[in-house]
């Protein structure tokens, strides 16, 4: 049920990550169209989050390799957003949002550069998008949490890249400001980027998304939402069936078994 | 007092180097600190500090003389190496980091100071002057001393202004630093140089011991005061700065008296005092805030009684007595007597007689509170869907709360309602 696709602009081949010795993503193979909407969907634990990290060169891989825009990513980083999941920083951090979303523009800017009063217009802007240019000013842990997540998204939009990959920006966030993201997500698509979104709720996932992966240790599918979220394939991706797979995981780990050798130098 | 003017007026121009070494040493140290503190890794510091000891030590044994040079090289290579070990060991083994800290922090310091002993009974002449390594010796801070350690101070600050967007990216957030390419292991490393060169230099005015002290308790101090990043170092700056300053004109003052112990004193009663003082987040603030909403609270009661009386009445200007008052609602006594007085001051009471009477304005003032209080209860019952014999208790603080903004929507939207859920009439000022 993995759908491949001409001209991909992701292309994942035999991937497998483990923590630890202990296997999370299995032999991912998977090419994904340019300008779509794209949902990962899967079970908590599944590895929706290890996945995008191994994309992003955040953790090693045991094997395979990723190619974005049919490139290695080293070349192609200014043209990709990586959005953490929220959790995943310290939101007492003496800083603004406008500050939080001015680092949207390191990358570009290069070592060493000062923000320029052209970076922080396109901030300015980017968190006009997401409707808290009235919160520019305040300090990050005096927003909400579904405001902390909209200031993600504006430092993303900052990057001005062509690719986003988005770790959960819908979780914690009330109906109103989940339609705002959305529709952003939406337009955003529809200017021809890709945006790939590690996504939970079910019951939204054909409203929301064009293209859907299904995840849970490996990948179970992969192809546009019609074809490919079924209830079968739900059905395999949240049922029981895997636990053959994760015991083999554990059992790996307490023997210290190498899945295979850790590739030298990968390891960031 | 003739010490303060000899010391500050600079006439002596040792005291002026020591001076100006002190500054740089503790502006430099709490700077780097402020990174130190963001990251969450004050026991980290703490470790360091007391590993440079036995480089310290060693340096000395090895080249036979307090060469300043060699005391930095050999106590940035011990402080490195505890550093690395922390590190691995946190890592690799299921020992957990603060473990790891404190194995390394005895381990190390017991070294050093088992080298030291070693040292002392030497004989060496040289060795007087070593001891200050451990409660800091300002004073001890001259010639060629000074250059060595001055200049490492203005390294470390150059530094931090240079990286200083790609260093608060990295505190901030280190996954998304590495996304978008910055050389994250490189800056990491950076940093950790960059915290062992400031207890390197830190280590001659506050001694290895109180160390630690140095590098987090300006920036905790700082972040009382702040909520941006920028500011924050430079107030860690400064308090760092000042801190030294007092503590080696104490020293001064005091010959003997090592510097390190007096500068923590000082820094530690700036940041108790920012603690307590500080706007919005010191202690006092919120105390003083609380106490005067309860004052508010008291006073917009005692009216809106007054009100609700004249209401029942139907004369709003009738003089009432303190008795007449509690029997209606059971105000404490020494708060109901300090309302009625403020609200005489202010002029929304008249008082003749122990009799009390609203004037215009308090009438007013009574009046929109008994408003707020009955549109409240509305909007409970008819937005929240709230039983009317629950919405009272709410109503009862937020009637406080209203700012004319929210009462002006509450208004529109409950479309100038004319009486409140239990059937008693809204009043409005037309
Ligand atoms: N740093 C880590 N060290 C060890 N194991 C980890 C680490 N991070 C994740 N894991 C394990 O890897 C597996 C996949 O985790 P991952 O975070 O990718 O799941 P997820 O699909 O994003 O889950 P969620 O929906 O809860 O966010 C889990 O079993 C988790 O326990
Ligand atoms: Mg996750």
């Amino acid at each position: 049920m993995i759908e491949h696709v001409e001209n991909p602009i992701l292309e994942i081949h035999d991937l497998t990550v483990s923590y630890d010795r202990k296997p999370v993503l299995w032999d991912i193979d998977l090419t994904l169209p340019e300008g779509k909407l794209i949902g990962i969907v899967g079970p908590n634990g599944a590895g929706k989050s290890t996945l995008i990290k191994a994309i992003m060169n955040l953790i090693p891989s045991n094997s395979g390799y990723v190619k974005l825009f049919d490139e290695h990513l080293e070349k192609v980083r200014n043209r990709i957003s990586y959005v953490p999941q929220k959790e995943s920083v310290d939101w007492d951090f003496p800083a603004s949002s406008l500050d939080v979303v001015l680092m949207g523009r390191y990358g570009q800017l290069g070592l060493l550069k000062k923000p320029r009063k052209a970076d922080k217009e396109v901030a300015m802007d980017c968190l006009r998008k997401v409707g808290m240019d009235a919160f520019a000013k305040r300090q990050i842990s005096q927003l909400s949490g579904g405001q902390q997540q909209r200031v993600f998204l504006a430092r993303a939009l900052a990057q001005q890249a062509d690719l986003y990959f988005m770790d959960e920006p819908f979780a914690g966030v009330d109906a109103a400001t989940e339609k705002t993201i959305i529709d952003l997500l939406r337009s955003m698509s529809q200017q021809g980027k890709t945006v790939i979104v590690v996504h939970h709720d079910l019951q939204s996932v054909t409203r929301y998304f064009d293209w859907v992966l299904l995840l849970n240790l490996r990948l179970i599918a992969s192809g546009p939402v019609e074809s490919t979220f079924t209830q079968e394939l739900l059905q395999e991706t949240y049922g029981g069936k895997l636990t053959l797979l994760s015991e083999v995981s554990n059992l790996m780990r307490k023997e210290g078994f190498p899945h295979r050798e850790l590739r030298k130098g990968k390891s960031s | 007092m003739k010490n303060l003017i000899d010391f500050f007026s600079f006439t002596d121009s040792s005291t002026r180097y020591v001076v100006l070494g002190v500054l740089l040493l503790m502006s430099s140290s709490s700077v780097v600190g402020t990174f130190t503190f963001l990251k969450k890794k004050a026991l980290v510091g703490d470790a360091v500090a007391h590993s440079v000891l036995p480089g310290v030590c060693l340096a000395f044994m090895l080249a036979g003389n307090k060469n300043p040079v060699w005391l930095i090289t050999g106590a940035f290579i011990t402080g490195w190496i505890s550093l690395y070990l922390i590190d691995t060991i946190s890592a690799k083994s299921k020992i957990k980091e603060d473990t790891a800290i404190g194995l390394i922090l005895s381990v190390f310091f017991g070294v050093g100071i088992l080298l030291l002993t070693i040292i002392q009974h030497s004989g060496n002449a040289e060795q007087s002057g070593l001891n200050s390594f451990l409660f800091g010796q300002a004073a001890a801070l001259v010639g060629k001393d000074l250059y060595v350690f001055g200049g490492v101070a203005l390294v470390l600050l150059t530094t931090i202004t240079l990286f200083f967007k790609e260093l608060s990216l990295l505190t901030f957030d280190e996954a998304f630093a590495r996304s978008i390419g910055l050389p994250v292991r490189a800056l990491e490393l950076l940093l950790t140089t960059l915290t062992v060169l400031a207890v390197v230099v830190g280590i001659q005015a506050v001694g290895v011991v109180l160390m630690a002290a140095i590098l987090i308790t300006p920036a905790a101090a700082a972040r009382f005061w702040t909520d941006d990043i920028k500011t924050m170092i430079a107030l860690a700056a400064f308090f760092g700065a000042v801190s030294g300053l007092v503590g080696t004109y104490i020293s001064y003052v005091y010959e003997n008296m090592p510097t390190g112990p007096w500068i923590v004193m000082i820094i530690s009663g700036i940041a108790f005092t920012s603690f307590f003082f500080a706007p919005k987040k010191g202690i006092l603030h919120k105390l003083f805030r609380q106490i005067r909403i309860k004052n508010k609270m008291n006073q917009e009661n005692i009216l809106k009684l007054l009100y609700q009386l004249g209401e029942e009445g139907k004369d709003f200007f009738v003089s009432r007595s303190i008795s007449d008052i509690t029997t209606r609602r059971p105000f404490p006594m020494r708060r109901l007597i300090k309302g009625l007085r403020t609200l005489k001051r202010q002029g929304f009471l008249k008082e003749k007689q122990r009799q009390w009477t609203l004037t215009k304005e308090g009438k007013l003032k009574g009046q929109r509170i008994v408003k707020l209080h009955r549109l409240w209860e509305l909007y409970l019952t008819e937005y929240l869907r709230i039983a009317p014999d629950h919405v009272h208790e709410d109503a009862e603080t937020i009637e406080h709360i209203l700012t004319p903004e929210l009462e002006a929507r509450l208004e529109q939207l409950l479309d100038y309602p004319s009486v409140d859920p239990h059937a008693s009439e809204i009043p409005y000022n037309h």
